[in-house]
């Protein structure tokens, strides 16, 4: 298994002395908070304009966390050079000389981005709830409220759980322009569209960010047949099965 | 020490590394030689446990590499130049490695020093040249204290100051008493430094043998004649069965020949010399015919070949000017030497 601790110590030294980690993170929380405070604000003034059906599925906390649809781009390209850079640079080689085991580095790799992850996702979602309601004004939510934190909660684990799904995805596809070629257009194109296309949307229920928006959300989504824990449990399986498949091309294959 | 045995990585139909056995042995520069596409770097990854072997094993200290604990700090390896995050300094590129292994972080400032890279540690790898992008990797290499370094075409695309300094690299490290394994594809750059070579040619070892015993069985010599008289003086040669080839200048080169004999000889039968000397076939020449017949991708020979089923211009040239009697025999006993030297390589 190897010197997990010392293997965790410097994959945690390599995500911190790269300039992209910060950045990328730090553009996962403006545009989150930006994004849902300019939407939040948008529906606060177009209320009046809003149909009765609109009114009535209402859900001020998830139109908070609509700036995630864009955000989880950021926390996708952050997860992906995690395990991209070493494959565009080379440098794939000289950790997997310095760490043989190789499960050691795919678990060290991905509780570096959990760590780092979890957090910023936590600030990120609680910035943008309170602003959010602020912005929406007579018809926002409080935190107190009937699952609202939960759903906030939530909102934190879809975006951690979307870079462990990418930094899998980084594991079986190596090159950063592949991996990000794959998740940039399917996050922000792809499963938008295909949720919406009659009979295939049974199928696309189960993506992953529509089971992720499940668990943001306060009101139930009459069109998708599962709740908020359902949401967790099928984002997680997504997680491992693409952990579980980024570790077996890891091993088998020539790096 | 290093084992290699029976070594094989398959790349579809290609076979990169044919059953390949060797051992490096303790405290000696081992120059690991081939062609270009003969295998070293394949070789050399497979002996880090990077590429998964077709067949065969490689042990280092009696163990597969993952089964080494802190592998940094039993074998040292530089494989590609600048395969660095552009991004990172050079000192963060060190300490991750370092603290992959549990290397003290004071380890990093040694080896930047020790490579010359003290001054530029804080900056960015991406704005290295390629030298010291070199330098960071043998740094890299030499962070563990390693009792085995293993460096992968070290001298590539160096200036002559920096092929100087890995040279004297490599040899003070195997004065220190460690094993040192150096791949190059220049016999000419390994003649400097290793004791002890391993060749390869499209896969397979050619040999495994020191380097004086390499010295002493490939650079036999020849002796250049010339005179005034060649037809008389390759009779004479011919009758005592001493084989000889023409040369683009106008004389020949009598193979194993000594110069007392030809002397003798060329007296006897009143023939005069104009020149007489003993020549030696380079390393590099040894090397090359060596492994002529593994080259990946050949070149046009700009000299004659013994390969041509036509005899090529320059030897037409070169029969005209001695002016043999029967020159069609002189042509064909030119090449039957050449293809003996083959063979005999």
């Amino acid at each position: 298994m190897g010197d997990f601790s010392a293997v965790l110590f410097s994959e945690w030294t390599k995500v911190r002395t790269v300039r992209s980690t910060w950045i990328t993170l730090l553009v996962a929380f403006v545009v989150t908070v930006g994004l849902g405070a300019v939407i939040s604000a948008v529906t606060n003034s177009q209320w009046n304009s809003m149909s009765d059906r609109d009114r009535l599925t209402f859900d001020a906390t998830s139109t908070s966390f609509s700036g995630i649809y864009l955000g989880q781009l950021a926390v996708i390209v952050f997860a992906v050079l995690v395990v991209g850079n070493e494959y565009s640079s080379g440098m794939i080689r000289a950790t997997l000389a310095a760490v043989p085991q190789r499960i050691t580095l795919l678990l060290a790799k991905t509780v570096v981005v959990l760590v780092l992850v979890l957090p910023v996702a936590l600030v990120t979602c609680f910035v943008t709830f309170f602003l959010g309601q602020a912005l929406l004004g007579d018809h926002g939510t409080s935190i107190g409220s009937t699952h609202v934190l939960r759903a906030v909660v939530g909102a934190a684990l879809y975006m951690t759980f979307i870079a462990l799904l990418s930094l899998g995805v980084g594991f079986m596809l190596r090159k950063p322009v592949l991996s990000l070629g794959l998740l940039m257009p399917f996050f922000f194109l792809i499963s938008p569209i295909l949720s919406n296309v009659p009979k295939v949307k049974t199928v696309a229920h189960y993506f992953p960010d529509i089971a992720g928006t499940q668990m943001a959300r306060v009101v139930g989504d009459n069109s998708v047949p599962y709740g908020p824990t359902a949401g967790l449990f099928i984002c997680l399986a997504w997680v491992a099965a693409c952990l579980v498949g980024g570790y077996a091309l890891l091993k088998r294959r020539d790096a | 020490m290093i084992e290699v045995h029976q070594l094989t990585k398959r790349y579809g139909s290609t076979l990169a590394v044919d059953g390949l056995s060797f051992q490096v042995p303790r405290g000696v520069v081992t120059g690991f030689l081939g062609p270009n596409g003969a295998g070293k770097s394949t070789t050399m990854r497979m002996m880090l446990d990077l590429d998964r072997p077709t067949s065969g094993s490689v042990t280092i200290d009696g163990r597969a590499y993952h089964q080494l604990h802190q592998p940094l700090k039993h074998i040292g390896a530089l494989l590609e130049a600048k395969a660095v995050h552009p991004g990172r300094t050079a000192y963060n590129h060190l300490l991750w490695l370092a603290r992959s292994n549990r290397i003290p972080a004071g380890r990093v400032d040694e080896v930047l020093g020790l490579v010359g890279l003290r001054e530029v540690a804080k900056r960015k790898s991406g704005g290295f040249s390629l030298g010291m992008g070199q330098r960071l990797g043998i740094a890299a290499a030499l962070l563990g204290d390693p009792k085995i370094l293993m460096f992968d075409e070290p001298v590539n695309g160096l200036d002559p100051e920096g092929i100087l300094w890995v040279r004297n690299l490599m040899k003070s490290l195997a004065q220190e008493g460690r094993t040192v394994f150096v791949s190059s594809h220049l016999m000419s750059e390994m003649a400097l430094t290793a004791d002890h070579l391993v060749v390869i040619g499209q896969g397979r070892l050619l040999a495994n043998l020191s380097m004086n015993d390499f010295i002493d069985q490939n650079s036999h010599g020849f002796v250049r004649v010339r005179t005034p008289q060649p037809e008389a003086l390759l009779d004479a040669l011919a009758m005592a069965r001493i084989s000889t080839r023409p040369l683009a200048e106008g004389g020949f080169e009598v193979i194993d020949g000594n110069p007392a004999q030809i002397g003798d000889l060329a007296r006897d039968h009143g023939i005069s010399l104009h020149e007489l000397s003993p020549q030696r076939a380079s390393l590099e020449e040894a090397f090359m015919q060596m492994t002529a017949d593994s080259v990946e991708y050949r070149t046009g020979d700009i000299h004659p070949s013994a390969d041509g089923t036509a005899p090529p211009p320059p030897e037409d040239a070169g029969v005209a000017r001695t002016g043999a009697a029967d020159s069609g025999g002189w042509g064909a006993q030119w090449n039957r030497t050449s293809g003996k030297r083959r063979k005999e390589s």
